[in-house]
């Protein structure tokens, strides 16, 4: 719980759920949001209080027969939250729900579901921890996201599940289906990740811009270390007119870690004058990890306009040098030079979390320069 | 303040530095000029610190502190600056988040408190101001795009708000045009102290023309083959490194 209290202590104007081992145990500032007419709490409560919603969007954008996690997400899923923004409203706080793997042996199985009618707008953040132990644990979340015509949703993540030790023991297993759903005109969904944890992660955030002049976005950094394996990327698949994506992946992996970016902009025959623009960089520490990028494109409208960017490069003893010779420690040398690396994809982050992003990427770089 | 005893060291096995003994006194400037390869660049790197060069004998002692002993960063909060001659580029960091971060850490080895970001901001803002340079400059990625003048104006001004006892300056004037050089000289000059003492390396005179040294040295072949006022330094300018040390100039 402490991590939470931190992102708590820093942005007092955040609404909590907790979620432990799949069960939603608190949500806070819950009134003030009743009085905007948004509803904010566990699926379960919603099942019972909004039915009629919950019917309507529920696996909707993830239906139960996506792929394997997807489908026993379905089929077990106890628990998670529930976001729903009526017309017109901005939602005057961050909402934030805080994942937690208490239990040994276990697996998370939560589902995350957040509606912005039209003309809305919503920032949420999601963190995830958990304990150490030395079996490996599943976390197989499920989260849909819809926004109506003009709506935007913001839905940034820091993922901090335990990675497993120096030999590659023990860590969750973290293979979520995330996706949005740009169903009304002019909508807007960003995805933004910091992923440092897990011991292996298979997530692609995506969206699908099925509204005229929708747009969708996915930033994401994503560091692994040790044994740890990162595949992830996102897709963009577009189906309305003149709809709009950008992609900015920076890739960090040391010691023997692999980390990937595997991304899909799919261009609909109807997406006329569609647009994407995709950035992906990686940066290599040590010489026994690895880099991959596995970028798809397909295009089957000609107005169509795609561009694709990607860089390699290593952090180099020039660099830390320079650094170290101005007074830095190597550490600090490291984390300086990687958070700059990050910097377009920090930039999108809530405010306060940037901060926390920021240690964070530094706390998960200790001990990885020999 | 230093005190270079019968330093050698090698780089892969290859002596560049033989024996060279070389004392610089607090608030004294002194230029070492030297052909290519006589081992300029080896022995600001020695003396900072940097990886890859051995030191096989002698001792360098900073006001009676055994610089060889220290890591990088130490030797840097024992007041060692380093003015490089390529200057690193770090993409996505700002000069004023780097020199905050350096600041402070040199702050924290000295027991002293570290300072929030308006207090640091407020001096860089001072110090880019001191040099008559842009403010903007603060908030720009360090080097990153820079021109080879703003890169050496940059590690001036480095330089001038770290507050170094030792500054070593690596070539500083190269690849610069005269307008640049002027106005990194007299960057370097502002910086002149009683406290501070300065090691400029150099392959041309032009340079002290506009920043004069108490002392020249002629570097050739890893070790010290002569040293004398300023006028060494046009002598070497007439003649060449030839003659001096006997052996043709690069």
């Amino acid at each position: 719980m402490r991590e939470q209290e931190r992102l708590a202590g820093v942005a007092p104007r955040v609404a909590v759920d907790a979620v432990f081992d799949s069960v939603s145990v608190a949500t806070t500032y819950k009134k003030t949001l009743e009085e905007k007419g948004i509803i904010f709490c566990s699926l379960s409560d919603a099942v019972h209080e909004h039915p009629d919603l919950i019917k309507k969007y529920l696996g909707s954008v993830v239906g139960a027969e996506d792929n394997f996690f997807a489908a026993l997400n379905a089929a077990v899923f106890t628990d998670g939250s529930f976001v729903y923004i009526p017309k017109g409203v901005r939602c005057p706080m961050e909402l934030s729900t805080y994942f937690r793997i208490n239990a040994q042996h276990t697996g998370q199985f939560e589902r995350t579901l957040i509606v912005a009618e039209e003309d809305s707008y919503v920032s949420y953040l999601e963190g995830c921890t958990a304990p150490k132990y030395d079996d490996n644990q599943l976390h197989a979340a499920v989260v849909e996201l819809v926004a109506l015509d003009r709506a935007e949703i913001k839905y940034a993540t820091v993922q901090n599940w335990y990675p497993g030790d120096e030999q590659g023991r023990g860590g969750i297993y973290n293979f979520v289906t995330k996706r949005g759903l740009c169903k009304g005109a002019h909508s807007k969904i960003s995805w933004t990740q910091v992923e440092t944890g897990s011991a292996i992660t298979w997530k692609y955030p995506s969206c699908i811009l099925e509204g005229d002049a929708s747009s969708g976005a996915f930033y994401s950094v994503a560091i692994t270390g040790h044994h740890q394996q990162a595949d992830t990327g996102t897709k963009m698949i577009h189906l309305g007119k003149n709809t709009r994506s950008t992609i900015i992946s920076k890739g960090i992996s040391t010691g023997f870690a692999q980390n990937t970016y595997r991304g899909l902009v799919h261009v609909a025959p109807s997406a006329q004058g569609a647009y994407n623009k995709t950035q992906c960089d990686s940066l290599l520490v040590g010489n026994l990890c690895g880099a991959h990028t596995f970028p798809k494109i397909v295009s089957r409208n000609a107005s169509a306009c795609v561009e694709h960017e990607a860089t390699t490069s290593k952090i180099s003893e020039d660099q830390l040098f320079y650094c170290r010779q101005r007074g830095l420690s190597t550490e600090e040398a490291m984390a300086l030079i990687v958070n700059g690396f990050c910097r377009e994809v920090m930039q999108e982050m809530p405010m306060e979390f940037a901060v926390e992003a920021q240690k964070l990427i530094g706390i998960s770089l200790e001990g990885s320069v020999g | 303040m230093l005190k270079i005893e019968n330093l050698c060291a090698e780089i892969d096995g290859k002596k560049i530095i033989k024996n060279l003994s070389l004392s610089l006194p607090a608030g004294e400037v002194h230029a070492i000029m030297g052909p290519n390869g006589a081992g300029k660049s080896t022995l600001s790197y020695v003396l900072a610190g940097r990886d890859g060069y051995k030191v096989t004998g002698g001792s360098v002692m900073l006001e009676g502190e055994d610089l060889l002993a220290l890591a990088p960063e130490e030797r840097a909060a024992a007041g060692v600056f380093l003015a490089f001659q390529y200057p690193l580029e770090i993409p996505g960091v700002t000069n004023m988040s780097f020199l905050k971060t350096a600041l402070n850490s040199l702050r924290r080895a000295c027991g002293q408190d570290e300072l929030d970001a308006m207090q640091a901001l407020k001096i860089l803002k001072g110090k880019a101001k001191e040099l008559g340079m842009d403010a903007d400059m603060l908030k720009r990625p360090v080097n990153a795009g820079f021109s080879g003048g703003e890169k050496k104006r940059n590690e001036v001004l480095q330089m001038s708000v770290l507050e170094p006892r030792l500054c070593l300056l690596d070539e500083t004037d190269s690849g610069l045009d005269i307008d640049a050089l002027r106005i990194v000289a007299d960057g370097v000059n502002a910086l002149r102290g009683a406290q501070r003492s300065m090691l400029i390396i150099t392959h041309y005179q032009r340079l002290l023309d506009y920043i004069k040294p108490d002392c020249v040295h002629v570097l050739a072949d890893g070790r010290i083959e002569r040293s004398g006022g300023p006028e060494l330094a046009l002598e070497l300018e007439e003649k060449g490194y030839g003659k001096l040390s006997g052996k043709k100039s690069a």
